[in-house]
């Protein structure tokens, strides 16, 4: 199992991106002017400031040439995991409804956030613990830093409705955690296959416990075991 | 030909930079301002300017979340 870790000018996650992955699996870093995913069986779209955010977060990165490898390779069904400003990425490529906006309160705000795993029956979620003692409760709890300007979720009504109603809502920020206004308290979507998945906060900041928690290491085993289940 | 693209936020959806600048007119002693709301321009030169709406729709403006206003320069 190898995960492809895109790198663009003005990216700063792919390397902990990366080094999350590689607790799971192999990773290599794919740099954005290569079309070539050289082999990867998952990708994964880090955080940062690609192309600078110039015009908005992530409307140039869309258009660079690994990119339309990317699209590509989401189109025949390939694992693809945008995180923070890999979500405003995919949403710029059309490969997730909605788009990112300015944080209702106007500023970059670096705080660790509380998610609830509202879907756990998905590529990305599937390896999530239930939280609670004893396994009460059947929702996962994730304990992940968020750090963003740029991270209201924003879809119209017709689209909130199709996205709630199928399913495609994964993670929310938890009671009193959505301090950029998202709506319906959405922090992280997939597509309608759910073979993309795009989130503000950061799991591959959370996967030692030197940093406070492991809670970010569950997606990225997810995503292998969906990788793996699919070869069967 | 001298095109200006002007892009803003779709009415309806929240713009808080626009309430953040119309909080702060007030503070200054400048009453009766309503409905601010804060976009970006957009300058260039363009030979063709029957592709500035493709333009738009494929990289200047997001059409989820922004109007664009395109103004050609007599």
């Amino acid at each position: 199992m190898k995960f492809g870790v895109l790198r663009f000018p003005g990216s700063c996650d792919e390397v902990d991106a990366l080094h999350a992955a590689r607790r799971v699996g192999d990773a290599e870093l794919l740099w954005h002017g290569e079309r070539d995913l050289r082999g990867a069986d998952a990708i994964v779209v880090p955080g940062g400031f690609s192309y600078g955010d110039y015009l908005r977060a992530g409307a140039i990165a869309r258009f660079s040439p690994v990119m339309e490898s990317v699209v590509a390779f989401a189109r025949d069904g390939g694992i693809v995991l945008g995180i923070c400003n890999g979500f405003q990425v995919l949403c710029e490529a059309q490969l997730l409804p909605g788009a990112l906006l300015p944080n209702a309160n106007l500023r970059f705000t670096f705080r660790q956030v509380q998610l609830d795993v509202v879907e756990r029956d998905t590529a990305f979620t599937c390896a999530c613990a239930p939280a609670g003692p004893g396994g009460q409760g059947t929702a996962a709890r994730l304990s992940i830093p968020a750090k963003h300007s740029w991270g209201r979720y924003h879809a119209d009504e017709p689209t909130l409705a199709s996205i709630e109603a199928g399913g495609q809502v994964v993670l929310r920020y938890a009671e009193g955690e959505n301090f950029n206004g998202s709506l319906h308290d959405i922090a992280g979507v997939r597509n309608a296959r759910g073979n993309v998945l795009g989130l503000m906060p950061h799991p591959e900041h959370a996967v030692d416990a030197l940093c406070g928690s492991t809670d970010g290491l569950c997606i990225f085993v997810s995503m292998r075991i969906a990788v793996e289940g699919a070869r069967v | 030909m001298r095109a200006r693209v002007l892009i803003r936020p779709k009415a309806g959806i929240l713009d808080p930079q626009g309430e953040a600048v119309q909080r702060a007119l007030p503070a200054l002693g400048f009453e009766g301002v309503a409905n601010v709301h804060v976009g970006r321009l957009v300058e260039l030169d363009v030979q063709d300017a029957s592709q500035l709406e493709s333009m738009c729709e494929r990289l200047l403006a997001n059409p989820l979340v922004e109007d664009y206003e395109i103004v050609l320069d007599k």
